[in-house]
């Protein structure tokens, strides 16, 4: 039945190959651009996993209150947590970093600019965001941007370009495309700034620590509000600016050392931090690593209120990109789908229409209806399974071309541009799922012609010229 | 002993608003092992009468019997099956599948049945060499000449020894001396193998090597007249 089906099918070479490569430039353009989209989603990932690692444990609803409130959200004893985690028989082999660090609202200030503005510092221990930010489970082809800080100078951070655009920290950070504010001094544009200026300068140096060396380069005054209420300041050496891809982001951003965070936030160096993060080997281990800490918070943490998030939740981006990118596929899957519904048909209505004697006389000698439905049924089958197979086999000749020209653009979500990379190879997954569809796909559509040729009256049939 | 018996056979067919009377009031007795010619003028009913017989279109009234097996009680699948085991058709256009040999064109039917591989093997080199084709056994239709076609044909109406061989027209599309061939060639396979034959053809060649002559004329049958001394 397979061998008339495929001699049928090389009869009309021409039309069998037209048909062919209808679907394989179909498969071609869905497969180029799911490949691309994997692309994007483990970059992406990528991204986020180094930067806030695969789950965070956090105090129960420190997501929803906590930045308006950190001291009051804070996770208290967090190195014993840390080490508990580090230890537990079930995480151990998934761990790849455990680090915490403390997020609350400051004000920064270039005092002698008369300038402030509000940021989020992120207190953190340099070495292990560091490691975190090495995490490539992916092996994509990119440089992790590391943390500029020396753990060994307490007052060394770093900020986004967008905080050192409005603080005019431009020149001293020697950054490009740096838009400088038109002087205004008549009416001074922050004047509560100027005023504060002052006092927070005076505050600022009774407090810095006096060994500090002599300040050169990018400066400026942190400003928080201590566990009680009083204001607290620390002045800042800033190494760098950078850009994290997102404006809003580069305009609130500043890294510093955990001990000198939690100095400025609760007056001391101490066991607080606002969250727990955590950084697996793979993050098809997260459900896994989840359910146990889970458990954890239940049985042995439960003298605090505890809670754990993943990534995913921790950057709504995630989720919206690349569901955006799975509803293009999806839809690119549909549009392909029908044309490959259409063309399949057409060819198959075609093929019943031609061979309409041939049924007739098939009929005759003595096949049932059955049998000659399945005659065309297997064509479309052989057809869809060799469109499938030559269709893959070109997505990923075309997949390797196009990662060896070396295109690059900035994807979204990045600052840097990225190399274009169709990324196929190995997602077997997608290449069987997208390939089941075309042959699915394609013997449906022989199914319609074959149920007409079968039913056609026999002698109508042979009387059919 | 008769092999069919058809009884008081009417069919009508739509042709458009028009309604053609293509048989009216058709009684006929088939003898095993008989060579019967139908004929008649063009239009006379003969491919429909065939057709009949062979099970692929069904009588508006009366009945048909094969072997004891009334037709018309059949189900559409086991009257397919009925065709295919009991049933061989030569068509006017010869009608062999174009992707197949000759030898598997021989064998389909074989299949159609289920006969064992060794056995289906046996009986297409047996035919082949009897139709006189044993060389030609891998050619496709389009590299034989009309009459090589036919015998294509002939052997495949034969293969599954079926107790009835149907031929419509059969040396219509040939010239007169192939068409002489041929009939010789199934007259003689005809006695050889013991089937009976209904031909249809206004071929006088035939008419005078038929065991048993029918005439139709609008549908209506003539007077049937067994030929005392055939050939
Ligand atoms: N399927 C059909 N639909 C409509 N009319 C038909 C059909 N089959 C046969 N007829 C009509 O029935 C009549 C008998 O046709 P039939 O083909 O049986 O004659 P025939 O004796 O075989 O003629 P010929 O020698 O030309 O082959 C004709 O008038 C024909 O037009
Ligand atoms: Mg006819």
């Amino acid at each position: 039945m397979i061998g008339l089906a495929l001699r049928n099918l090389w009869r009309n070479q021409r039309r069998s190959a037209t048909t062919l490569l209808a679907m394989m430039i179909g498969m071609l353009s869905i497969l180029l651009f799911g490949g691309y989209s994997r692309t994007v989603y483990y970059g992406l990932e990528t991204d986020f996993v180094g930067r806030t690692g695969h789950l965070q444990l956090q105090r129960k609803d420190y997501f929803w209150f906590g930045s308006g409130d950190p001291q009051g959200y804070s996770l208290h004893d967090y190195q014993q947590l840390a080490d508990e985690i580090r230890l537990d028989p079930v995480l151990a082999p998934l761990l790849r970093v455990v680090t915490p660090v403390l997020q609350f609202g400051g004000i920064a200030g270039n005092f002698d600019a008369g300038l402030s503005k509000l940021v989020i510092v992120q207190g953190v221990d340099v070495a292990a965001q560091n490691e975190m930010r090495r995490w490539n489970d992916y092996q994509l082809a990119i440089t992790p941007d590391l943390l500029s800080m020396d753990p060994k100078v307490p007052n060394e951070a770093e900020i986004g370009v967008g905080v050192a655009r409005m603080l005019q920290l431009c020149s001293q950070l020697t950054l490009p495309d740096c838009p400088a504010q038109e002087v205004n001094n008549e009416g001074s544009p922050d004047v509560g700034g100027s005023l504060l200026s002052a006092d927070i300068a005076a505050l600022a140096t009774s407090q810095s620590d006096p060994s500090s060396p002599a300040t050169s380069g990018a400066q400026l005054e942190l400003l928080a509000a201590s566990t009680g209420g009083a204001p607290n300041v620390n002045r800042l050496q800033i190494n760098r600016a950078v850009t994290t891809g997102a404006k809003e982001l580069d305009e609130v951003y500043l890294a510093m050392l955990l001990p000198q965070a939690q100095q400025l936030l609760y007056g001391e160096p101490g066991q607080q931090v606002t969250a727990l993060q955590i950084q697996l080997q793979h993050s098809s281990d997260l459900e896994l690593a989840r359910s146990r800490l889970q458990q954890l918070i239940a049985e042995k943490w439960a003298a605090q209120p505890l809670e754990v998030h993943d990534f995913q939740t921790l950057n709504p981006a995630f989720g919206q990109i690349t569901g955006m990118f799975a509803a293009i596929f999806g839809f690119i899957t549909i549009l392909i789908s029908a044309i490959v519904l259409f063309t399949v048909g057409n060819t198959m209505s075609m093929a019943v229409l031609e061979r309409t004697v041939e049924i007739g006389t098939l009929r005759t000698l003595g096949l049932r209806r059955s049998g000659i439905r399945r005659l065309f049924v297997s064509e479309g089958l052989l057809l869809g399974l060799t469109g499938a197979g030559l269709g893959t086999i070109m997505s990923l000749f075309f997949a390797a071309l196009i990662n060896q020209a070396g295109f690059s653009w900035v994807p979204p979500g990045n600052s840097n541009p990225v190399p274009i990379t169709i990324r196929l190879w190995g997602e077997h997954q997608m290449l069987l799922s997208i390939a089941v569809t075309v042959v699915v796909v394609a013997t449906i559509s022989a199914w319609w012609p074959a149920r007409r040729a079968a039913k056609q009256d026999v002698v109508d049939a042979l009387r059919y010229v | 002993m008769s092999l069919a018996q058809l009884h008081h056979l009417s069919k009508t067919y739509a042709l458009g608003q028009v309604r053609v009377q293509a048989l009216t009031n058709v009684s006929l007795q088939l003898k095993p092992a008989c060579f019967t010619v139908l004929s008649g003028p063009s239009g006379s009913g003969k491919t429909t009468l065939l057709n009949l017989i062979a099970g692929i279109d069904r009588p508006d009234e009366g009945s048909i019997e094969i072997a004891g097996q009334s037709l018309q009680q059949l189900s559409d699948n086991a009257l397919t099956d009925f065709r295919a085991r009991n049933i061989g058709y030569i068509f006017q256009n010869f009608n062999l599948l174009p992707v197949l040999t000759a030898y598997e064109n021989i064998e389909y039917p074989l299949h159609l049945n289920k006969t064992p591989a060794a056995l289906r093997r046996k009986r297409v080199l047996q035919l082949l060499e009897a139709v006189g084709l044993a060389d030609k056994a891998q050619s496709r239709p389009n590299q034989l000449s009309g009459g090589q076609r036919q015998r294509v044909a002939i052997a495949r109406a034969l293969v599954h020894q079926p107790l009835l061989v149907l031929a419509d027209e059969p040396t219509a599309n040939l010239d007169s001396q192939t068409g002489a061939q041929i009939i010789a060639l199934m007259r003689e396979l005809q006695r050889q193998q013991k089937t009976a034959f209904v031909f249809s053809s206004h071929d006088p060649q035939v008419i005078a090597s038929a065991d048993h002559l029918v005439l139709l004329k609008d549908g209506h049958l003539q007077a049937p007249q067994p030929l005392q001394e055939a050939v």
